[in-house]
């Protein structure tokens, strides 16, 4: 066992994380101190909040100090199974917070299993990633890697925490670095990017948009982008008639069908009669474009479908409300719309500590915790939520910096899963309080109030250093 | 080897640029978009509306005719409510269960939009039912009261003239960016008119808030508060108790009731019957589909909306253009044997000695006396044409505010209708018509139309021997001076020497013992007075009964028309009820000898006579 040398713990990282936590008490106290100043109460959230903090500092003493680092690894799949076998039990025994079934009562204490199982799942995909014969390509590996996302996910959904499920997709990030291919991150961003577009414009527009995309990529993989992409501006043009054509001639043959329909089936025969020239002239690129580009329609006729019936009703007000379909600001927008009312009054500088009019007075709902980000923006103004920025990019950045000097490859991708935990944790919350996510409820890393998400970074962001304390770097 | 190792840089850059794109989005929420600040304040700060009282409207003699009283709207901030007892709550304001749960169920189910807004339960509880509540109120949390003035009415008349208040609606708000939500605005009659001296002006306390509307403190101790004013009074020409007694005639019957003093033209009364119950005018937002929904339609002021054929009180300005043009004098006599007839066209008359006079027409409400008339007019061959001489004689009538807007200050107030040269040229073909063809406007029948208000003019004109003062509703007071509009002496075309003769011929109408008078049933024991009957032929129905008249003939004090649609005879009930009214007016009360023809009035019922559309 190496030798604990406090020169080798990552200050830097201890020094943002302790600043982040500090800030977020201020925060915290702002938001939920009354009129009548400071009371030592344990009714009050800010004395809870220093309970949570002290507890939280005692955790990660005993995990830099006490508890040997080589028990990590060996408790891998345990852990897990623990963790997932919480997560499925507090969906049937758990006290019902906010519509969703995710909290265990320990006394007058609650603890979220949903924010330690990520510790869990980082641990054991660092330990199955690292292991010397791991490859993505091997089919056995990714669908291990596969179920191990999933499992926790699904029992996640299953206490309807979307948020906090949303969450380990950021592991999907580590894969990638891992070996994992590309193409699935930008599968799946794209097709975001259609659900979006269907939504908001109409399918019409999203199959042409697709039909664009996949025409100049096919022109570039045939080594003829000028023809290629000329022809695809020209039959994307000829398309763009189809509307005006349906609806000139409300009795012709021509109006059986809707726009999107007649759209589909041009550009759809078109792509599965190259798709069978090119699968007989073994041209792979070319057929697997073509192939995506069915997959797309069928996507993009299935946005109707996931929307009206997958989603549930507040979900979609959520997202209809981001995207501009609607305007609802005493309903489900009110939260959003308070939210942006609050940081943006703070304007440059800020109303001063204790001076937010918005959060102070509860306009913001959750301020505390899931909306804390108001309470800085409307407080501290830009500097403080650049400030913060900064602070989380800091972090995050560091942390994947010093992954990648590991030698250990358990240490290094356990450190890249922290760091994505950060980002996606961090992305999201902010995202939602401008108005440019859905609101989603996750909390703010070490600035929102609450025990188990403190903790649960705090443990996770401990080990990693503890681990970086013994590494050998390079 | 670790094949993967630039992948970091790939991840590691687009981290940088998403968090670049949250800078970005902060930087102009923050910085560039001013929006949220302004909302923000609105957010933080209360304002509490401080409603003034609206101004009162007085009689001519101060006596108040429209008052204020408090009552109190029942607010709920369904947020804040917790089960209650509902069945004790409903006996305070005399409710049924099912109103209060069909409330409820209506916030349940807009409950997000609702979220901490303070709503109204119930408008307009009683003082009574308030204080009860406030007693028991620590039952009900979630539920305030709010004090309220609505209008009351002490002489319990005056529904169309006075007009009703009601809550601003998003319509109103658009086109008056002054008012807000919550005000009242008077939307007819005198409240409508006079708005802007009745309606005073809001004040405000500020508070500090949080979201859920709870009161924090006193925004920089009241430094910014504003008290509101009160309303204006305004003193109205309208004698309380004779506009009360009008209306009293006028019960079941339908038409206009209008008396003007023709020194000042101030009208004294004004009615349109049927009218609008003060008590439902109070409350109109309860009433209001009723309302509209009457087909005797009491929100219309017929009094200055209705335009009507004037029937024979016509003869009079006919008369006094003939006697201007020079094409008559008042000793001029012309035959009459049960009407005038030309070729086919008979104007039918009633039985009377012939031939008459000018004196003798007006008594007697002789038909043909003024075909002849007429016919002068427009056939004087010193116009070219009887077209030319059309012109002319419009003119005249214009003078006398026929066909034109008097100007008065009533809202909603018509011009009337008076035929053109083009619209017999329409008619009959260009230049294709003769004095004969429209031989109907010599008795006021045929394309002229006017309000019973222009009739109170022409009673008025010819009450002051030439002209008028533009009737008016708002009291000259030195605290709200009239407008100079109402200080201008309106002249007609017609010489003042020859109205003398026509007063001649309207004493006698009523007065003359000789035997034909029309009008004898108004005949005031102790007063001269002067009038015409008029009797209108309509394609509703049976005649409308007319009747203009002024008194005492020498300094008149009140000139008065009563205009009862399909009343018949003019003598029959529009004489009656003008001179009732001109007897309270000038005596105080009816004399002995007339009671019983008052009786008749005010036990006359002609509404079934009235043909009504039904919706």
């Amino acid at each position: 066992m190496p030798e604990l040398n406090l020169k080798k713990l990552d200050w830097v990282v201890i020094g943002l994380y302790l600043g982040l936590v500090i800030f977020g008490w201020m925060n915290v106290f702002s938001s939920s101190v009354a009129e009548d100043g400071f009371v030592f109460n344990f009714s009050q959230k800010y004395v809870m909040d220093l309970i949570w903090i002290g507890s939280a500092m005692a955790l990660a003493v005993l995990i830099l100090f006490v508890i040997p680092s080589q028990v990590y690894q060996a408790i891998d799949w345990p852990f897990y199974g623990i963790m997932v076998f919480l997560l499925v039990a507090v969906a049937f025994v758990g006290v019902e917070v906010n519509g969703s079934k995710s909290w265990f009562a320990l006394g007058p204490f609650r603890l979220q299993p949903a924010e330690f199982s990520k510790i869990a799942t980082a641990i054991l995909l660092a330990s199955l990633m690292s292991k010397y014969e791991f490859k993505f390509s091997n089919p056995r590996d990714a669908a291990r890697i596969a179920m191990v996302l999933a499992l926790p996910m699904l029992a996640i959904l299953l206490e309807k925490e979307t948020g906090s499920a949303l969450v380990y997709l950021g592991f999907l990030i580590v894969c990638y670095r891992e070996g994992m291919t590309g193409w699935l991150l930008i599968v799946g961003l794209l097709s975001i990017l259609f659900f979006i577009l269907t939504l908001v414009f109409s399918s019409f527009v999203a199959i042409l948009v697709l039909a664009a995309m996949i025409g100049i990529a096919a022109a570039f993989y045939q080594h003829r982008p000028v023809t290629g992409s000329v022809a695809t501006a020209a039959a994307i043009t000829l398309l763009a008639f189809i509307p005006r054509l349906v609806e000139a001639r409300p009795d012709s043959f021509l109006s059986r069908f809707p726009a999107d329909i007649w759209a589909a089936l041009l550009t759809g025969a078109t792509a599965l009669v190259l798709a069978v020239i090119s699968w007989l002239h073994r041209n792979r690129s070319l057929r697997n474009l073509m192939l995506g580009f069915l997959l797309g329609l069928a996507l993009i006729f299935s946005v109707e479908f996931v929307f009206e019936k997958v989603l549930k009703e507040h979900q979609r007000a959520r997202i209809e409300v981001l995207l501009g379909i609607k305007e609802d600001p005493m309903g489900v927008g009110y939260n959003v719309h308070q939210s942006l009312v609050a940081i943006g009054s703070g304007g440059l500088a800020g109303k001063g500590f204790l001076g937010g009019t918005q959060t102070r007075f509860d306009f913001v709902p959750e301020q505390s915790t899931d909306f804390i980000f108001c309470t800085i923006g409307e407080e501290w103004g830009l500097i403080g939520t650049l400030t913060v920025l900064i602070a989380y990019l800091t972090l995050i950045l560091r942390l994947i910096s010093s992954a990648e000097k590991q030698k250990d490859n358990f240490v290094r991708i356990y450190g890249w899963c922290v760091a994505v935990c950060l980002l996606m944790h961090v992305v999201i919350n902010i995202c939602m309080t401008i108005g440019l996510m859905p609101v989603i409820g996750i909390p703010l890393p070490m600035l929102s109030y609450g025990g188990s998400s403190l903790w649960a970074f705090t443990i996770l962001l401990f080990i990693y250093l503890r681990l970086d304390m013994e590494k050998n770097s390079y | 080897m670790d094949v993967y190792k630039n992948r970091r840089s790939v991840v590691a850059i687009a981290i940088v640029i998403v968090f670049a794109v949250i800078a970005f989005r902060l930087f102009q929420v923050q910085i560039l978009d001013k929006e949220y600040i302004v909302t923000a304040e609105n957010n933080a700060l209360k304002y509490e509306t401080l409603y003034p009282a609206r101004g009162r409207i007085l009689d001519r003699n101060g006596n108040v005719i429209v008052d204020n009283k408090i009552t109190y709207d029942i607010m709920v901030t369904p947020y804040d409510v917790q089960p209650f007892d509902t069945l004790s709550f409903c006996r305070i304001f005399d409710l049924d269960t099912s109103f209060v749960n069909d409330k409820f169920r209506e916030y349940r189910l807009y409950r997000r939009k609702i979220g901490y807004q303070t709503l109204v339960f119930k408008r307009q509880v009683t003082s009574e039912q308030y204080n009860m509540f406030i007693e028991k109120s620590f039952l009900f949390p979630g539920f305030t009261g709010v004090p309220r003035t609505s209008r009351t009415y002490p002489y319990r008349g005056g529904g169309n003239l006075f007009g009703y208040i009601s809550e601003v609606d998003a319509a109103f708000i658009k086109d008056h960016p002054e008012y807000r939500s919550g005000d009242y605005v008077g939307k007819t009659g005198m409240e409508e008119a006079y708005e802007p001296l009745l309606r005073g002006e809001k004040g405000y306390n500020i508070y500090l808030r949080d979201a859920h509307n709870r009161i924090k403190e006193h925004y920089r101790d009241g430094e910014y508060d504003k008290t509101a004013v009160a309303g204006t009074d305004v003193t109205t020409t309208i004698d309380g108790p004779l506009q009360a007694y009008g209306e009293q005639l006028m019960r079941n019957k339908v038409g206009s009731l209008v008396a003007i003093e023709p020194s000042t033209g101030e009208i004294l009364t004004m009615v349109s019957s049927p009218g609008i119950d003060v008590d439902q005018l109070a409350d109109i937002s309860k009433y209001y589909k009723d309302i509209v929904n009457d087909p005797y339609k009491p929100m219309f002021n017929r009094a200055v909306m209705s335009p009507q054929p004037p029937g024979s009180v016509f003869k009079l300005v006919n008369g006094l253009i003939g006697l201007q043009e020079g094409v008559i004098t008042p000793a001029s006599q012309f035959p009459c044997h049960r009407g005038y007839v030309v070729g086919n066209l008979r104007v039918g008359c009633h039985g009377h000695p012939s031939p008459l006079n000018l004196y003798q027409s007006i008594m007697m409400s002789c038909n043909a006396y003024y075909c002849y008339v007429f016919r002068a007019i427009l056939d004087n061959p010193k116009y070219d044409s009887v077209q030319k001489g059309f012109e002319r004689w419009k003119e005249y009538t214009e003078s006398f505010g026929f066909g034109t807007k008097l100007g008065t200050d009533i809202p909603g107030e018509k011009a009337g209708t008076m035929p053109t040269v083009e619209r017999y040229d329409k008619l009959h073909g260009k230049g294709r018509w003769k004095s004969i063809s429209i031989i109907s406007l010599s008795i006021g029948q045929g394309e002229i139309g006017c309000t019973p208000m222009h009739l109170a003019n022409l009673a008025a004109t010819i009450a002051n021997r030439g002209w008028f003062y533009t009737p008016h509703l708002q009291k000259d007071t030195p605290g709200s001076p009239i407008d100079d509009r109402f200080k201008e002496k309106h002249y007609t075309l017609v010489d003042t020497t020859h109205f003398v003769d026509i007063v001649q011929g309207m004493e006698m109408a009523i007065n003359h013992t000789g035997g034909g008078a029309t009008a004898t049933i108004a005949r005031i024991p102790g007063i001269i007075a002067c009038g015409k009957t008029g009797t209108a032929q309509n394609p509703h129905g049976d005649d409308h009964s007319v009747f203009i008249t002024f008194a005492p003939k020498d300094d008149p004090k009140i000139a008065v028309v009563a205009y009862v649609e399909n009343g018949g005879f003019g003598a029959t009930w529009a004489a009656p009820i003008a001179s009732l009214l001109v007897e309270k007016y000038l005596k105080g009360d009816i004399s002995p000898e007339r009671k019983g023809l008052e009786q008749r009035v005010l036990d006359g019922n002609l509404l079934h006579k009235v043909k009504i559309k039904k919706r």
